[in-house]
């Protein structure tokens, strides 16, 4: 018969494709992680090389903890990151309630607008909020009240604000898509007024949402550079700018010790997302 | 009654602030780029005042040697796509037929990578790469090299950097389609005598489709415009869109061309990826 002619070479096929599959894995996993274990062990040199480990010290880690430059930076990063999440997420979020249970004028059009910040390239937003603020915003400011203006941390949260929204905005929404509205209803059935409603039926729903779309804003914005770099101008850097100036100069395991740090605080970042995740 | 106008009032007043800071820190923004390109460069840096409108900008852009610097950012770019979307595949079928149990922690191993700073991640392959770096202290170590190789700085370590950096962008979406593809309709497929290529090309590729299609935007739309990893990997010898852009900002001081280079790049990028979406479109519909 056909089928058990074909069963042999299709046995054959099938083991050698699942060999292949556990070879293609184990290879895109080594190819992820080797780079990165090597940065952890040579992040405990004791001399200032990358390229041989001749002993083991803390020396990097100890220059770390005591660089001002760089915990200026991590200042500067936290602050924005944590302002620009706030904001971000109680738009975003107002904007999913907005976009999902109304419909009016232009609404369309803004669910384009809202998208368009995810596709375009984000250099090209970096450059035209440069644009933006030497040529349009500053001289407009200069004309109404006679200050002058100039690029810094405030500037650069502008723009983090401007496309943290969309991707918190994203996530509400798509939370919204499986929203069980009857239960809403059960709530003013039951007597309570709109606000309660809100707060203590929806909001608590949502609530996974909420937070996933926040913990994506605020990683966006601790590892954002192009449009940081735009709009810094000669303000102290955040800690991506920081990190880009050492990693041009070139190699040294003082890098390779922030690094492992950084590497340690994406981790923390991905168990509360794990967390966040887990009340869905 | 004044309830139900209150009501309708409500969806434009909660999307009121988000779209007041588009309209005024993305929408405008991205208008004057679009004005500034057509207008002369000032001397140092901005633009000439009084305003001088110019279509040399656009002329310039079909100058050979930045027509071969866009082809060769796109080519970088496909070739980028398809590496990721070519070994993240089989990747994201591997964690979709493992054991439940061992499918999140394999997934935790493609997720930190994608939470991780981007520039520590490049900086992880460049420390390796680089003269004075690990490939090269290994290869010196057991005698096999004497001088050091230059590994680094050239279009290869880009495009190793880039698939490096993106990967994880490939592998998400498209296990997120495949977890919910059904195995045992590859089986039903065998049965009817269908090959396993058959079964897979007429069956888990188009059902498929939908993560492979996200996995190429996510992965080509920032890779063509990728500013870090050609500028790191590439140390000043590798020209891709985005270096070249950015230097229009930086030394060159040459805005109204930098802003004509990016409205090319956001063209591009926005016409291939609805064109994208549309030909998945009908790629899908005939099932």
């Amino acid at each position: 018969m056909r089928s058990s002619a074909r069963a042999p070479s299709t046995g054959l096929a099938l083991r050698l494709g699942k060999a292949g599959l556990a070879v293609n894995a184990l290879g895109i996993f080594a190819f992820l992680y080797v780079p990165i274990l090597i940065l952890i062990v040579f992040s405990f040199n004791d001399t200032r090389t990358v390229a041989r480990m001749t002993g083991l010290s803390l020396q990097w880690y100890e220059k770390l903890f005591v660089n001002r430059e760089l915990l200026a930076a991590a200042r500067n990063s936290l602050t924005i990151a944590l302002t620009s999440t706030l904001v971000a997420t109680v738009m975003g979020t107002l904007t999913a309630l907005g976009m999902d249970r109304f419909r009016f004028r232009l609404r369309k059009t803004f669910d384009t607008v809202l998208y368009l910040p995810i596709v375009i390239p984000e250099i090209v937003m970096g450059i035209s909020l440069l644009l933006f603020f030497n040529l349009a915003f500053f001289p407009v400011i200069k004309l109404i009240s006679g200050a002058s203006l100039s690029l810094g941390l405030w500037t650069i949260l502008i723009g983090h604000i401007a496309f943290n929204i969309p991707f918190v905005y994203v996530i509400v929404r798509a939370r919204l898509v499986g929203f069980d509205r009857t239960l809403e209803e059960a709530a003013r059935d039951l007597g309570a007024d709109e606000w309660r409603t809100f707060w203590r039926v929806t909001f608590p729903l949502l609530l996974p949402g909420i937070l996933g779309g926040a913990l994506m804003a605020f990683t966006l914005s601790l590892d954002d550079f192009l449009v940081t770099v735009f709009t810094a101008g000669t303000a102290s850097p955040t800690m991506p700018l920081y990190i880009y100036s050492l990693v041009r100069r070139g190699v040294t395991p003082e890098i390779n010790a922030l690094s492992t740090v950084l590497l340690l605080a994406s981790m923390g970042l991905i168990v509360l997302s794990l967390a966040a995740q887990r009340r869905e | 009654m004044s309830g139900s106008e209150n009501r309708s009032r409500r969806g434009p007043l909660l999307v009121l602030p988000a779209a007041a800071w588009l309209v005024v820190f993305f929408v405008l923004p991205l208008v004057l780029v679009l004005v500034i390109s057509f207008v002369e460069r000032g001397r140092a840096g901005g633009v000439r005042t009084p305003l001088v409108p110019t279509l040399a900008y656009y002329i310039r852009l079909f100058d050979p040697l930045y027509i071969g610097i866009f082809l060769k950012s796109v080519r970088i770019a496909l070739l980028v796509t398809a590496v990721c979307v070519l070994t993240g595949y089989p990747l994201g079928v591997f964690i979709g037929r493992a054991p439940a149990r061992l499918r999140s922690s394999l997934m935790m191993l493609v997720m930190i990578p994608f939470w991780t700073n981007f520039l520590v991640r490049t900086y992880a392959m460049k420390q390796l790469l680089a003269a004075e770096g690990g490939v090269n202290g290994l290869l010196l170590g057991i005698g096999l090299i004497r001088e050091p190789l230059s590994l680094i700085f050239n279009e290869f370590s880009v495009v190793l950097g880039l698939v490096y950096g993106y990967l994880p962008f490939a592998v998400l979406p498209m296990y997120a389609s495949i977890e919910k593809f059904d195995l045992s309709l590859m089986e039903a497929a065998s049965d009817l005598g269908a090959n396993l290529r058959r079964a897979f090309l007429r069956i888990m590729l188009p059902l498929t489709l939908p993560g492979v299609v996200a996995a190429v935007v996510l992965v080509f739309v920032p890779v063509v415009g990728a500013f870090i990893t050609p500028d790191i990997m590439g140390g000043g010898k590798v020209e891709m869109i985005g270096t070249l852009i950015n230097r229009q900002f930086g030394v060159a001081r040459n805005w109204p061309f930098g802003s004509a280079m990016s409205l090319a790049l956001m063209l591009m990028v926005v016409v291939g990826v609805i064109y994208y979406f549309r030909t998945a479109d009908e790629g899908v519909r005939p099932l």
